[in-house]
């Protein structure tokens, strides 16, 4: 393997790495370079610096230290037993890697991950290493992601909290019983459990900020994890659980969900089809409504089918709104917000600019269509000074109204 | 006190007309001292025309009309600390409109200071507007920004490079390259002037071309390399990339050149491993009530599920034996009336098909009817099933029975009503007006006639409608002359 060139073996290493859905770079503590000697800075916002074709954003430099691993999970394409081709990068290799990249505004930093070699604390500590050579040797002082081993030693996994801005640890699979099929090397106890390390530390460093001016950085962006969607029977009502738990559990800043695709060289166990593209972005949506929307868990539950799946042709709101309709029309006049960011169609900035309009004046539909996207959806839920759906909101068909074209979702189906 | 007023008074009256010519485009400092001025000094919106350097100017102006000195006790002027912030980057845009419309909203300002909470009001949507366009297009510089890296005669490194920006924003994110690249040498060349920073001090100069900027950097190859290997060719969505990336950036980025190819390969390589565990029916049946047993079970498309009942083909004594007919017929999907009868072409254009078999002489009894796809699709519309299109994925899973059919009935002779029947048989979408009339030799030896759907005939009125009907006719009376021809020749 040593006769790769750099070049092959980042191809090897990046395809690797794609099954990651991560590529945030936001959130995290502000630091730039004046007065240090290297370069980097975050300002809070992440930044996308390209966008692939598959419409995800290219924010890190999103690569596995090595794809060569000693573990046999089944929806991972570097499972040992795999043929992929297998390559390794030095520390130093990737550190020096991230810099070019960096100097050339192609990223916000580094998202580093890896396959298990030899030990999970040696495969660890090589991480560690990266970070550490990106932050000591190089003065690097952008955005750093490490996916930590649940099976390393919690000092390491401690280590790279002290040097990254976000730690990230996978759940993988939405039900134990899943993990136990397709991942038999993992341990669901172990992987919340290091979760759990992580989460303390979090809230013991940030207390000690706040007492001592110079206490370290721990992870200031957050941790967060990933599940897979599709690769087991799980419905959208456990996966929607889970996901509320480990946020509440955690103090997760976000749970990726990554619809399962088909891999090259895939193990005969799993389905290998299109990946279930728009239920990944319904889960999304929910998560959304727990997050910004105010939506208890059991809430989005109740906005599944009976098969526990959320509606594939409507959005989660929107089938929530449905099945609740004694809770509309809302008078957008007088509603409270809280109320009004469940109206189908209003969003978390339509709510603020109405809460503000309305202090000036009556809103009419009009004002109503002038800070949201679409009046067609919003109307059949809403009262304004000119407007009540008066039938709408109780009309059988009216799923199928507020419905997107089926064509939509069927773009790329030929 | 009252002759100062009478003045002012005067000024509001008078036609007098103000043209303030902007140094800079994005100078905020100098419109809000200019705005602060004419505020002072009474002077509505509608007679001033502001100009930016370069323009022609506006051609209603009185040039070089001065600028009234405001009187000495004239009230402050008022700016909400939103206005403010919004003013100061909504200056930033490109839109000649920009000055005066601020302007505008700050003289509404004084007499109602909570404008700006008024989103709905049309001069403040629209501020907003410019402001999230200038903060759009600096993030994209922050984005896309793309450096290459010279060696200098002394051995340093300067890095360049060449952006293109909508709007007049490039002194104004001056800062966040410098507290990102602080110990860099670099240089950003655009066509609206150019900022340098050598480590020290930050330095502007006029604008410059594409040309003044290193065309290439080794490390390219490295990125390029990276952003292929990155992208998941399962997950295609081109609209998602367009929307956060549009065209227009494209030229200035190395990578962009890979895309075309990226989407092309993408589509192949994913069907490459969709195939590696393609769909799997089983064995083929060997006689058509196994297809028709079959069918009734299929749940390899989405629309499986959806109607009453899979509609099997039929034809001669197809209750009990199985056919050989010298014509299959092959139409789109079972409509309405034959997805409850659970019988193909019974319904509107069935009738339709009857009578023009009938005028052309050819004995329906004496043809297998089928379809391509072998489920009713539709949307649902109160009480009515209204007909959706098959798409392309649809009638080439459902291709795998039509096979089945053919491989059975053995027909010497396809006639294929419409475009998705034809996709049925050939697996790829033909043109019917380009094909009818004619016809194309098939793998198993037998051939295959197309020609419109009977229903598009119900669909047309008028003289199209009559015309439609001539070569409707004329496709069935060409058919069943090969048919007679094959006969004769055994």
């Amino acid at each position: 393997m040593g006769s790769l060139s750099t070049l092959e073996k980042l191809g090897i290493l990046a395809d690797a790495a794609k099954y990651d859905a991560s590529c945030a770079s936001s959130g995290t503590a502000k630091k730039n370079s004046l007065g240090g000697k290297g370069i980097g800075s975050t300002e809070g916002m992440g930044i996308c610096h390209a966008y692939a074709p598959d419409g995800r954003c290219i924010s890190l430099l999103k690569i596995l230290l090595t794809n060569h691993c000693i573990f046999d999970c089944h929806y991972c394409i570097n499972r040992k037993s795999s043929n992929v081709r297998r390559a390794r990068f030095t520390p130093q290799e990737v550190a020096d890697l991230t810099i070019s990249f960096y100097r050339r505004n192609y990223i916000e930093g580094l998202f580093l991950s890896s396959g298990i070699i030899r030990s999970s604390n040696f495969t660890m500590e090589q991480m560690v290493e990266c970070a550490r050579i990106l932050r000591e040797d190089m003065d690097f002082r952008g955005y750093i992601h490490l996916k930590t081993i649940p099976e390393a030693d919690p000092e390491l996994v401690h280590q790279a909290g002290l040097l990254a801005d976000r730690v990230s640890i996978n759940v993988e699979l939405p039900t134990d019983s899943g993990l136990t099929r397709l991942a038999p090397d993992k341990d669901a106890r172990q992987i919340e459990g290091a979760m759990g390390n992580v989460k303390s530390d979090i809230v013991e460093m940030k207390d000690a900020k706040k007492r001592f001016k110079h206490a370290p950085r721990f992870a200031p962006a957050g941790q967060s994890t990933q599940m897979i969607v599709g690769a087991d029977s799980a419905s959208d009502a456990d996966i929607v659980g889970k996901a509320s738990r480990l946020y509440d559990g955690f103090k997760l800043r976000r749970v990726y969900y990554s619809a399962f695709s088909p891999i090259p060289d895939a193990s005969a166990v799993l389905p290998l089809k299109r990946p279930p593209l728009i239920r990944e972005h319904r889960l999304y949506q929910s998560d959304w409504l727990m997050r910004f929307y105010g939506y208890q868990a059991r809430e989005v539950m109740q906005a599944t089918d009976q098969d526990g799946n959320l509606p594939l042709d409507i959005d989660p709101k929107l089938a929530w709104a449905l099945k609740f309709r004694d809770q509309f029309p809302l008078d957008v006049n007088r509603a409270p917000r809280e109320m009004l960011l469940r109206v189908p169609g209003l969003g978390v900035t339509a709510v603020k600019r109405i809460l503000a309009a309305r202090r000036h004046k009556k809103l009419r539909l009009e004002d109503v269509g002038r800070v949201t996207v679409s009046i067609s959806k919003v109307r059949p839920f809403i009262v304004a000074a000119d407007w009540r759906p008066t039938h709408l909101t109780d009309r059988a068909d009216l799923r199928s109204l507020l419905a997107p074209k089926q064509e939509q979702l069927e773009l790329f189906a030929s | 006190m009252n002759a100062v007023r009478r003045e002012y008074e005067a000024i509001k009256a008078s036609d007098a007309y103000y043209t303030v010519s902007m140094l800079e485009p994005d100078d905020f400092a100098f419109w809000r001292g200019k705005a602060r001025q004419l505020v002072q000094c009474g002077i509505p919106p509608d007679k001033v025309s502001w100009t930016e350097p370069g323009s022609s100017g506006d051609l209603f102006a009185g040039a070089g009309t001065q600028l009234p000195v405001p009187p000495a006790e004239a009230a402050p002027i008022r700016g909400s600390k939103r206005f403010l912030a919004l003013a100061r980057n909504a200056v930033l845009h490109s839109d000649p409109q920009r000055f005066a419309l601020l302007y505008a909203l700050l003289w509404r300002l004084q007499s109602n200071p909570r404008i700006m909470e008024d989103k709905t009001d049309p001069q403040v949507r629209q501020a907003e507007e410019l402001d999230k366009n200038v903060r759009r297009d600096s993030h994209k510089m922050h984005a896309f920004v793309r450096f290459r890296r010279v060696e200098r005669d002394d051995g340093s490194e300067h890095y360049v490079a060449w952006f293109e920006p909508d709007h007049h924003i490039v002194r104004a994110n001056a800062g966040f390259f410098k507290r990102r690249f602080a110990n860099m040498q670099w240089s950003i060349l655009t066509p609206k002037g150019c900022i340098h920073w050598d480590g020290k001090t930050m330095r502007e100069s006029p604008p410059a071309e594409r040309g003044d900027a290193p065309g290439s950097d080794p490390v390219e190859a490295l990125w390029r390399k990276y952003y292929a290997s990155i992208f998941n060719p399962a997950r295609l969505k081109v609209g998602a990339m367009m929307s956060e990336m549009p065209k227009k950036y494209w030229k200035n980025m190395p990578e962009a050149e890979l895309i075309p190819d990226l989407i092309a390969g993408a589509q192949a390589r994913e069907s490459r491993m969709v195939d590696a565990g393609a769909l799997d029916f089983g064995n083929r049946p060997d006689t058509l009530a196994g297809v028709n047993a079959a069918i009734q079970q299929c749940r390899q498309c989405p629309i499986g599920c959806n109607a009453t009942q899979a509609v099997m083909g039929e034809g001669e004594a197809s209750s009990c034996h199985d056919v050989t007919a010298k014509l299959m017929i092959i139409g789109e999907q079972p409509g309405d009336q034959e997805d409850v009868a659970g019988r193909p072409f019974v319904g509107p254009a069935g009738q339709v098909l009857d009578k023009y078999l009938a005028q052309a002489g050819i004995d329906r009894t004496r043809v297998y009817c089928t379809n391509a796809v072998k489920h009713f699709k539709f949307r649902p519309r109160g009480k009515q099933r209204i007909h959706q299109t098959p798409t392309a994925k649809e009638i080439d899973t459902c291709r795998w029975w039509l096979e089945s059919e053919r491989a059975i009935v053995k027909p010497r002779v396809i006639l294929a009503l419409g475009a998705s029947a034809a996709r049925g048989v050939l697996g790829k979408t033909v043109s019917v007006s380009q094909v009818r009339g004619q016809s194309m030799p098939l793998d198993d030896g037998s051939e295959l006639w197309v020609t419109v759907h009977p229903s598009y005939l119900l669909r047309l009125e008028g003289g199209v409608k009559s015309e439609q009907e001539r070569l409707f006719a004329a496709d069935l009376t060409e058919v069943k002359r090969r048919l007679d021809a094959l006969v004769r020749n055994g």
